[in-house]
């Protein structure tokens, strides 16, 4: 039903190219671990070498502790969320989610029966004659994972599964997607470049760039305590103020050398990493909150990135004394 | 299964290519018959076909024909694809099936019936109702190669020239045309490949002057002769550049 | 606007395809005195081509290679056409495509006169059977129904090859990956996924192919010879010789109404426009 995944120094060439380069990384029974990254980055490729749809040029995958190289797919116990669903078109709901159990020689009332209970776990209840050119993106993404769950594999892979569906449908299903995670146990591998989606439903998040694992953990650690600059800014909206000697362009902060990296809205006029007065540039409603540009007196070239509360509307010109309540130092 | 494949691929070739190098082969042979024994090479049949008035006539008609009824049907076509893909007319499923039409019928048959029209009329059987008919066989193909080509983009394209006070006429010569040169060039080109190589409608309909299949044809009747051989190689060779030009300048940009 | 741009297309089609055939039904309801056509309601021709068992033979010779040939054709140009999309490296693709379809673009005359070289009683392949003291005698290919197959096969091979070919990659990768990820091996995968999605195609491909071959004249004339009519050869004997072209029109609309079974057999997989 579930288990561990094991990658052990994987590298993919392509020609020339390095998709990655000695990705090693361990991956618990019936987590929910979230590849994160820009298009590029070597997380889908990562996804295809754990299906085994490619092989690695070196290193190898363990799957509950079994070696995979040279297993291939079918013979794999992980099923595949496709992006675009592949959904088979000449076939019912039920036919699709069964499909997996059809290959596997099993009856056809153990079958639809399982089928039918698959389908009720994706809300899809009773729609099991339908065809998939019949339903919307968000109940096609459904049965694709109906019918990936249905042969209870022990991960389940998601190639961005969500990428296709507008806002808000997507922060819908990611509810869901956790939800079903946790009632099933499998062990999930999530792909995505939305670092929202991945906090939204990661154990763990892994973030990649260029072939490499850059960062990984909770989502908290790794938004508000990121191992790299290039980890701490695709998480998020980030201020940089370098560091040298002890001195920064707002004067001695009594932080390392380094990069300092503050969230906008770790800004405040109590934060205790003082920061100086700023002057109000300009400011724009988001909603949740008063998000304002705003320039250090002792630095008025400096721009930097505040949230400040929905209800506060300082005027441009106000000056505020501001401070970060968190901050972290990086490697510039 | 791998190794199949490729015993399988390289099986079809040779039964693909089998007819056309005996073909090329025997247009060099050095006797009267076309068959083996290869008894040595000759070009004397090249410069017997290059010589021959009536073949060389044939194709220079052959040309003629294949070159104007392909863009009557191709701006005949284009016109049409364009008002049906845009303008919405009662019955617009009908014209479109109707004008696909002759697409799923025999050439004999469209021949057969347009010489039962031309004689019931008195029309006089010449180069010009061979290519009345090849008209008719390509308009199918230029209408739906310009018909798919004809996109959202497309539109969106137009209806900016139209807003920008472009008369309709301007639209549809200086962006609509334009934008789609690639795939009506590729209908061009097929219309003149298929024009060019028909024989029944020509057959057919012609009287005197005749299209080189045609001509061909009753070259067919004297019995197997190089000469038809190196016809063959000449036309194949002329086919074969007009492709690969085109693959390179033309269908490249369609896809 | 739409209707003056429409109009010259619609004309052409009406004036030299809708109004030839109904001129071509017309007359195939007249009947010959002599040398003279006499218009008339008689359809003695159709009573004829139904009773008279030389027009029947040449429908089921029609009828019966056609089948063969599409039969053939389509099990010999999808395992081409896959092994081109699948195994070739995608960059070689378009010209091993085009390597395929080459002697397509030999004049159409010329191809069937390049079988007779090869099938003839002197031909490549008896000689070369011979050579090989494999065979006595020559074997006797050429002017037989076998030839007339194996130079239609050649021609709707490569046509067939095209349109598999164009039918298999346009399917997402991903249905062969979903379909092996779930447990099917080669075989299931092929006839559970890639066999019904591309059967639209296939049929369609079929259905051209059933088309062009039972209409057409020059493959049997040259290979087949007289010994064995087709309806097209039938009808040209009659247009030619007997000057018979009230029963040269009633063949053909009979030909025509075969065509449209045909079409009515099979539309519910067919996409002509989609071509």
């Amino acid at each position: 039903m579930t288990a561990g995944v094991s990658i052990a120094k994987v590298t993919q060439r392509y020609g020339t190219a390095l998709a990655l380069d000695g990705v090693s990384l361990d991956i618990a029974a019936g987590e929910f671990v979230v590849l994160l990254g820009p298009s590029g980055c070597g997380k889908t490729t990562l996804l295809n070498i754990i299906g085994g749809f490619a092989e690695p040029s070196e290193g190898r995958v363990l799957i509950g502790g079994r070696d995979m190289t040279g297993v291939a797919p079918k013979n794999r116990p992980t099923t595949t969320v496709f992006q675009d669903y592949a959904l088979f078109p000449h076939m019912t709901l039920a036919e699709n989610v069964a499909f997996g159990l059809r290959m596997r020689g099993i009856g056809r009332m153990a079958r639809e029966a399982k089928a039918n209970d698959m389908l009720a776990l994706v809300g899809l209840g009773g729609r099991g004659a339908f065809r998939p050119h019949e339903l919307s993106g968000g109940q096609r993404q459904r049965v694709a994972l109906a019918r990936a769950l249905a042969v209870e594999p022990d991960v389940l892979l998601l190639d961005e599964p969500l990428g296709a569906l507008d806002l808000k449908l997507r922060r819908a299903m990611q509810d869901e997607l956790k939800d079903i995670q946790r009632r099933v146990g499998t062990t999930f591998v999530h792909v995505t470049h939305d670092q929202e989606e991945a906090m939204a439903i990661a154990d763990r998040i892994v973030v990649m760039n260029g072939g490499r694992i850059e960062d990984e953990g909770p989502p908290q650690q790794v938004y508000l305590r990121p191992r790299t600059l290039f980890s701490a800014a695709f998480m998020g909206e980030i201020n940089r103020i370098p560091v040298k000697d002890g001195v920064s362009r707002l004067g001695v902060l009594g932080v390392p050398d380094g990069c300092l990296c503050i969230r906008p809205e770790a800004i405040s006029e109590r934060g205790s990493l003082r920061l100086g007065p700023c002057r109000v540039e300009e400011t724009t409603f988001f909603g949740t909150y008063l998000r304002a540009r705003v320039s250090p007196v002792r630095a008025p070239d400096l721009r930097l990135v505040v949230h400040l509360p929905q209800r506060s509307a300082p005027e441009v010109g106000t000056v505020l004394d501001l401070g970060a309540e968190t901050h972290v130092v990086l490697e510039a | 299964m791998r190794v199949l494949s490729w015993v399988y691929l390289a099986a079809a070739y040779a039964f693909v290519f089998l007819p056309v190098v005996v073909l090329v082969a025997f247009s060099f042979q050095d006797g009267r018959l076309p068959v083996p024994p290869f008894q040595g090479v000759t070009l004397d049949w090249y410069a017997a076909v290059l010589g021959d008035r009536d073949l060389v006539a044939a194709l220079v008609n052959s040309a003629m024909v294949a070159t104007v009824s392909s863009l009557v049907a191709l701006v005949l076509g284009f016109l049409a694809a364009h008002a049906l893909a845009r303008v919405r007319l009662p019955g617009t499923m009908l014209l479109r099936g109707m004008l696909i039409a002759p697409m799923t019928v025999s050439y004999l048959i469209i021949a057969l019936g347009l010489l039962a029209l031309f004689n019931q009329m008195g029309v006089r059987l010449s180069l010009w109702t061979a290519g009345i008919g090849h008209v008719v066989i390509n308009l199918p193909l230029c209408f739906a190669i310009s018909y798919a080509a004809m996109g959202d983009h497309q539109k969106s394209a137009e209806r900016a020239a139209r807003d920008l006070g472009a008369p309709e006429w301007k639209v549809l010569f200086l962006v609509s045309a334009p934008m789609l040169a690639a795939p009506l060039a590729a209908a061009f080109f097929l219309s003149v490949t298929f024009s060019w190589d028909e024989f029944i409608i020509a057959f057919l309909l012609t009287r005197f002057d005749v299209t080189l299949p045609v001509e061909i044809w009753s070259m067919l009747k004297s019995g197997l002769s190089p000469a038809t051989n190196a016809v063959g190689s000449l036309v194949f060779l002329v086919s074969v550049t007009l492709v690969v030009v085109l693959e390179i300048f033309v269908f490249r940009r369609v896809k | 606007m739409g209707w003056g741009l429409v109009a010259p297309a619609l004309l052409w089609t009406l004036a030299f395809f809708v109004l030839p055939f109904a001129a071509m039904i017309a007359l195939s309801f007249a009947h010959m005195e002599g040398r003279d056509v006499v218009r008339g309601f008689d359809p003695g021709n159709y009573v004829r081509i139904f009773t008279d068992w030389t027009m029947l033979k040449a429908l089921l010779n029609s009828l019966e290679i056609t089948a063969i040939v599409t039969v053939i054709s389509v099990l010999l140009a999808y395992p081409l056409a896959a092994i081109i999309a699948f195994r070739v490296p995608a960059r070689w693709q378009r010209l091993a495509l085009l390597l395929a379809v080459l002697p397509f673009w030999t004049s159409y005359v010329v191809r069937s006169y390049s079988w007779l070289l090869v099938l003839g009683q002197n031909g490549v392949v008896n000689k070369a059977l011979l050579g090989l003291g494999l065979i006595a005698e020559p074997l006797e290919i050429a002017s037989t129904r076998v030839a007339t197959v194996i130079g239609f096969v050649h021609f709707f091979v490569m046509l067939l090859t095209l349109t598999i070919y164009a039918n298999l990659i346009q399917l997402s990768p991903n249905y062969a990956r979903a379909a092996a990820d779930l447990g099917a091996g080669r075989w299931a995968t092929f006839r559970h996924v890639i066999l019904p999605l591309t059967l639209p195609g296939v049929m369609t491909g079929a259905f051209l192919t059933f088309v062009l071959c039972i209409g057409d004249y020059i493959t049997p004339q040259i290979l087949g010879g007289n010994n064995e009519l087709t309806l097209p050869q039938l009808i040209m004997l009659q247009l030619g010789r007997s000057g018979n072209f009230p029963l040269a029109s009633a063949l053909s609309v009979v030909l025509m109404a075969v065509v449209t079974v045909a079409y009515f057999a099979c539309s519910r997989w067919l996409r002509l426009d989609r071509v």
